[in-house]
């Protein structure tokens, strides 16, 4: 039996890539941490009380009246239990690394679409990104981009960008082909075709991608605490390391608190996508 | 004027069309094909449609006729041959004359209407002119003639999901209209509609064709509608046109067996006109023949009725044997006095289903006319009756 290290491989290959390419990294990593400051700061200046509002009123409009009312509730409890700051330091990261992923995500699923030998690239890529555990990623970024949000960012965007990439791709194939037919037949570019036909047909299914994409990003949030992004992580770890479970339980509830209203607010916007298409 | 021509049309399905090709033009078999991963979508495909024509491609499913309106606009790529629209080959053309020719040219309605499900009915008409970057005003403004046109004015803010079939297919009609094309392909435009609504748009159809004298090139598997709608139609069989011809050309005259089989089970009685199956006015006598004439014509060809007809051969009645001889026995020669005016007259393209009630109810043979009232033939009981069954039947 021959034996085969690829780890080595990686090993040597990481090892190239910290000493190599340093400043690519370093502006990576300052780039990411404005955005997640910015938004830390954004979200920490506003009152907790005014966030509440801001939060329940686009529940309100995006989904129903139940959400919006579960929305305060559950936000009181969060300020009342004394976790505002971190869950806003978690949200501020959610919000970074989706934006990220979409940004990357939707225009790679969009790309996939019109061409398959990228689709058959890409997918097992996604595979990769997916099932590939976190932690085994984790440690090479913290090599890149030391302790800290970023690498937590950086860990968080690899995981929760597969579903933005894969709905993208099915909304725009799901898009009925007599419909592109016509929409070329009438003299469209593929310009004309992709932002007047399919982007609007596929949107729903891209909602599910950004909806998918939130959810996942928040079941990274305990992990990227261990390698020092703050938030609700480090209250959940805190609980873990020094057998808090008060402590612990409250900062789970939290993070379950904030991912119900992450959830059925952008599932509002996908519903909505689709009954504007119904009337 | 010639408006579409196509010219040896091949377009072959599979990994490698090109190398295929030489072995299609050899004429190899549909088996043959199969072997090499290959189907021939079209075959040697040659028609010309003039400006203002209806061209109706009637084939079964899979005869390549859907393929074949789709390489008039090159939503399918042929694999050879050419495809001039008012002279411009858009085999090869540059995308910028395709776009062109695409936006302003050739319009297409499609078999499942293809409306944009997200956008309202006056967005839908509107959006070729969308894509051309027409101002919105103005777009708006042909959307609503378009649909008034396709009578469905006060429906500009439905979505298209509020609509039944029919309206959906007017919608389409509509927005194939709004660009103002001369050439509008149509594929299995009506076969997704409930027949009484089929009816009504094949109806539509043809009286907005007599005001817009557009050219039409009109898909179907359904051979009534291909009767109904074509000024010519052009039957498909496995990728190859087998007959071109009109309507009554293609019932009475078919070029093969597999046409035959088709036309077969036609409504025949819509189709076969009086021209088809008025035979010769022989005998028949004039005026100044006299009554001794025209009684020992009746005798020779042993018929009890003769027509009369004035020196310009129009029709001036009919007498009968016994109007006559009673004439002769009164030493009177004048036939005027016994010739029976109140005879049924029709046009050479009425058709058969106007001709049996007539037929029925008349004691004599109808005669055929032109607008000047010469006698072209006369129709027996019995040649409609043939006509109904069909040509073997008459050949027996």
């Amino acid at each position: 039996m021959i034996n085969l290290h690829i780890g080595d491989a990686v090993e040597v290959a990481i090892d190239w890539l910290t000493q190599n390419l340093a400043p690519l990294f370093s502006g990576i990593k300052a780039v990411l941490l404005w955005v997640i400051n910015g938004f830390a700061w954004i979200f920490t200046v506003i009152p907790w009380y005014v966030m509440v509002l801001l939060l329940g009123i686009a529940a309100w409009r995006l989904s129903s009246r139940g959400v919006a009312i579960f929305t305060v509730v559950g936000l009181v409890l969060i300020e009342m239990m004394g976790l505002w700051t971190a869950t806003m330091q978690t949200l501020a990261l959610i919000f970074t690394a989706t934006l990220i992923a979409l940004l990357i995500g939707v225009p790679l699923g969009i790309w996939m679409s019109r061409n398959d030998t990228l689709n058959r690239i890409i997918r097992p890529v996604l595979d990769f990104m997916q099932t590939m555990p976190a932690f085994v990623y984790l440690i090479p970024a913290v090599y890149f981009f030391d302790l800290g949000e970023v690498p937590g960012a950086v860990a968080t965007i690899i995981f929760a960008m597969p579903p933005a990439v894969r709905l993208t791709n099915l909304g725009i194939r799901q898009v009925p082909e007599d419909v592109v037919e016509a929409s070329k037949s009438f003299g469209s570019t593929s310009r004309q075709l992709l932002y007047k036909v399919q982007i609007p047909l596929a949107m729903p299914t891209i909602m599910a991608g950004l909806n998918q994409t939130i959810m996942l990003s928040l079941s990274m949030v305990v992990i990227s605490a261990m390698i020092g992004a703050k938030g609700l992580g480090i209250t959940v770890l805190k609980g873990i390391t020094q057998l808090k479970v008060g402590e612990g339980f409250e900062g789970g509830l939290a993070v379950v608190i904030l991912a119900m209203i992450l959830d059925r607010i952008t599932q509002g916007l996908g519903e909505n996508n689709k009954l504007k298409k119904r009337d | 004027m010639i408006k579409v021509e196509v010219k040896n049309l091949y377009k072959v399905f599979g990994p490698n069309p090109q190398k295929i090709l030489p072995l299609v033009k050899g004429g190899s078999s549909k088996d043959e094909m199969l072997k090499t991963g290959h189907t021939v979508g079209v075959n040697d495909v040659s028609f010309a449609v003039e400006e203002g024509e209806t061209f109706v491609i009637m084939g079964l499913s899979g005869s390549g006729k859907s393929t074949l309106v789709r390489c008039i606009n090159r939503l399918i790529e042929p694999t050879a041959g050419d495809v001039l629209i008012d002279g411009t080959n858009i085999v090869g053309c540059s995308s910028e004359t395709l776009l062109e020719i695409r936006r302003h040219k050739v319009a297409m309605v499609f078999q499942h209407f293809a409306l944009l499900p997200h956008r309202n009915v006056e967005s839908n008409v509107a959006y070729g002119l969308e894509i051309q970057g027409v101002s919105p005003e103005t777009r708006l403004k042909k959307a609503h003639e378009s649909l008034e046109l396709v009578g469905l004015k006060g429906y500009e803010a439905s979505m298209p999901s509020q609509l039944s079939g029919g309206m959906k297919q007017r919608v389409g009609l509509a927005r194939a209209l709004a660009t103002d094309p001369d050439i509008l392909l149509m594929d299995e435009a009506f076969s997704a509609l409930d027949p009484l609504i089929r009816k009504e748009m094949q109806d539509e159809l043809l009286s907005l064709q007599r005001k817009m004298h557009k050219t039409i090139i009109f898909i179907t598997h359904d051979l009534d509608e291909a009767l109904k709608i074509g000024d010519r139609i052009a039957i498909m069989k496995d990728g190859a046109i087998v007959q071109t011809g009109g309507p009554e050309e293609i019932l009475t005259n078919p070029a093969n067996d597999y046409v035959r089989d088709f036309v077969q089970d036609v409504n025949r009685v819509k189709v076969v006109t009086a021209s088809t199956i008025m035979e010769k006015a022989d005998p028949i006598v004039t005026a100044k023949d006299g009554v001794k004439v025209a009684v020992r014509r009746m005798k020779q060809a042993s018929i009890s009725s003769i027509f009369v007809v004035d020196r310009e051969h129009r029709l001036k009645g009919i007498i009968t044997i016994d109007d006559a001889i009673g004439l002769m026995q009164e030493k009177t020669h004048d036939l005027d006095r016994i010739i029976i005016r109140d005879v049924s007259t029709v046009s050479p393209d009425t058709s058969l289903e106007e001709l049996l009630p007539l037929v029925i109810n008349s004691r004599f043979p109808i005669v055929v006319v032109d607008s000047e009232s010469v006698v072209l033939g006369i129709i027996m009981k019995v040649s409609v009756l043939a006509g109904v069954l069909g040509e073997e039947e008459q050949d027996d």
